[in-house]
């Protein structure tokens, strides 16, 4: 397979449908589960076009996995990191047209397709091999790639319901892998197209919460400015006393908010530093624990402060923001007590 | 921590501070904190402050005199009781040496930008 990747090229695309169209004839006689098994692997093999297809495919599937790998990562990783600039977010909108093109591009004749899709679950040469086996070590082989199939589709409960159909039917298909693949490959393709189609059932998180970031200027050497923080702070449902108070307890600084409403911070800070503060403080004071939503109002009472949720009506204290122990920094004839 | 929203409200109750009782409200729980904070230019200082006591705090500093190679020292503070203040940002290296020496992760709240 490694030999056969250089073959592909962007070209490779147009000459899929060519081949596919070229294809159908002896593929679409596999439909019929009753034919022979060893006279289509000879058509599989034998026919250069057909082996043409196999990388091509595999690497869409690459592609989409890689997608969809994505999607998991940016999932569990960084919850917060697209919320501010959704940049990455959009990269991933524009990547999911060009797969469904492709896919429609394959469900113009989707027996070729499933055929294709069937080659990139085991490698050509095993497909050879097993076409001169015996039915028990198919079995196996079959056994894998649902396994595979069921791994890329983990999460669906239908997968698993669908999954048992296929090896009921294998009592009475006995020693025609291809028919039982191709269901494989059928089901691989539908969950393929239903995720290309609508992205949201991989993110089921939905929209994200997201914030400007933050604009952050020098002011002389020793301050920083943070310049949009009563934007932020609105954004967020908070008051920016509340927000600044945490800010200047982490970062174990003053500071004061000058005229126009931005905020003065003493000590040098870049944008990352700043915005990951902000993002702690989302987390621990804006989203809510029990739903992750961010719509929650935060209100003080008895000197506590407790967040309720406006999507799910918890109500929970949080901590208090306490800035701990400050180290004496710079000078001691500054403050008189030292 | 006791969870909120499965505490029943009952509106005959005798009114007074509902949470008086409860230690856990707004406590913060034992965490041991690592906190930075910036000196002139480019150095830092880093703290650690709510060790739970039976640490011997001069032999950990030592430790991690050694094992960081940095200086520090131990301050007593009235609220916070004795602080390790280190040289330089130590943050991680501290949390990986605690974590190390089986103090749970959880324990351990990582402060600063």
């Amino acid at each position: 397979m490694a030999s056969e990747e250089p073959l592909f090229d962007p070209s490779l695309k147009k000459r899929k449908k060519k081949t596919v169209a070229f294809s159908e004839d002896p593929l679409g006689a596999d439909a019929d589960p009753t034919t022979p098994a060893p006279a289509e692997f000879d058509n599989v093999a034998t026919n250069g076009d057909a082996v043409d297809m196999g990388p091509t495919t595999v690497h869409e599937q690459m592609k989409q996995n890689e997608a969809a790998d994505e999607d998991g990562e940016k999932k569990e990783d960084d919850d917060l990191k697209a919320m501010f600039g959704d940049l990455k977010k959009k990269k991933k909108k524009k990547e999911i047209p060009l797969d469904l093109g492709d896919d429609n591009s394959g469900t113009s004749t989707p027996v070729a397709t499933v055929a294709s899709e069937d080659l990139d679950f085991s490698d050509l040469k095993k497909k050879k091999k097993k076409s001169s086996k015996k039915a028990a070590l198919d079995l196996e082989a079959f056994e894998k790639e649902l396994q595979e199939a069921k791994a890329q589709d983990a999460g669906e409960d239908e997968a698993g319901d669908e999954g048992a159909v296929p090896e009921a039917d294998e009592g009475e298909l006995g020693d025609d892998p291809f028919a039982r693949a191709g269901e494989a490959g059928l089901l691989h393709r539908f969950y393929a197209q239903l995720h290309a189609s609508n992205p949201a059932l991989l993110t089921s998180s939905g929209r994200r919460y997201t914030i400007a970031p933050p604009q952050i200027m020098r002011e002389g050497n020793k301050k920083t400015i943070f310049a949009n923080v009563s934007d932020i702070c609105k954004r967020m449902h908070r008051q920016p006393e509340h927000v600044i108070q945490y800010m200047f307890a982490e970062m174990g600084t003053t500071g004061s908010v000058d005229g126009s409403g931005r905020l003065v911070i003493k000590g040098r800070f870049q944008q990352k530093q700043i915005e990951h503060v902000l993002r702690r403080y989302i987390v621990e004071y804006v989203t809510c624990k029990t739903c992750k939503s961010p719509d929650t109002i935060l209100s003080k009472e008895n000197r506590i402060f407790f967040m309720s949720c406006e999507s799910c009506g918890s109500r929970r204290s949080v901590n208090p923001i306490k800035t701990g122990f400050q180290a004496q920094v710079g000078r001691r004839s500054k403050n008189k007590t030292g | 921590m006791s969870v909120q929203n499965l505490n029943t409200f009952d509106p005959f109750a005798d009114e007074g501070d509902p949470l008086g009782s409860t230690q856990d409200v707004g406590s913060q729980q034992n965490y041991i904190h690592i906190r930075i904070q910036q000196r002139n230019g480019r150095k830092t200082l880093t703290t650690l402050q709510g060790l739970p006591k039976e640490y011997d705090l001069k032999k950990l500093l030592k430790a991690f005199k050694k094992e960081f190679a940095c200086n520090g020292t131990l301050v007593d503070d009235e609220e916070a009781g004795q602080v390790i203040q280190l040289q330089g940002d130590q943050r991680l290296k501290i949390s990986n040496f605690l974590v190390q020496e089986g103090i749970p992760k959880a324990s351990i709240k990582v402060h600063g930008f």
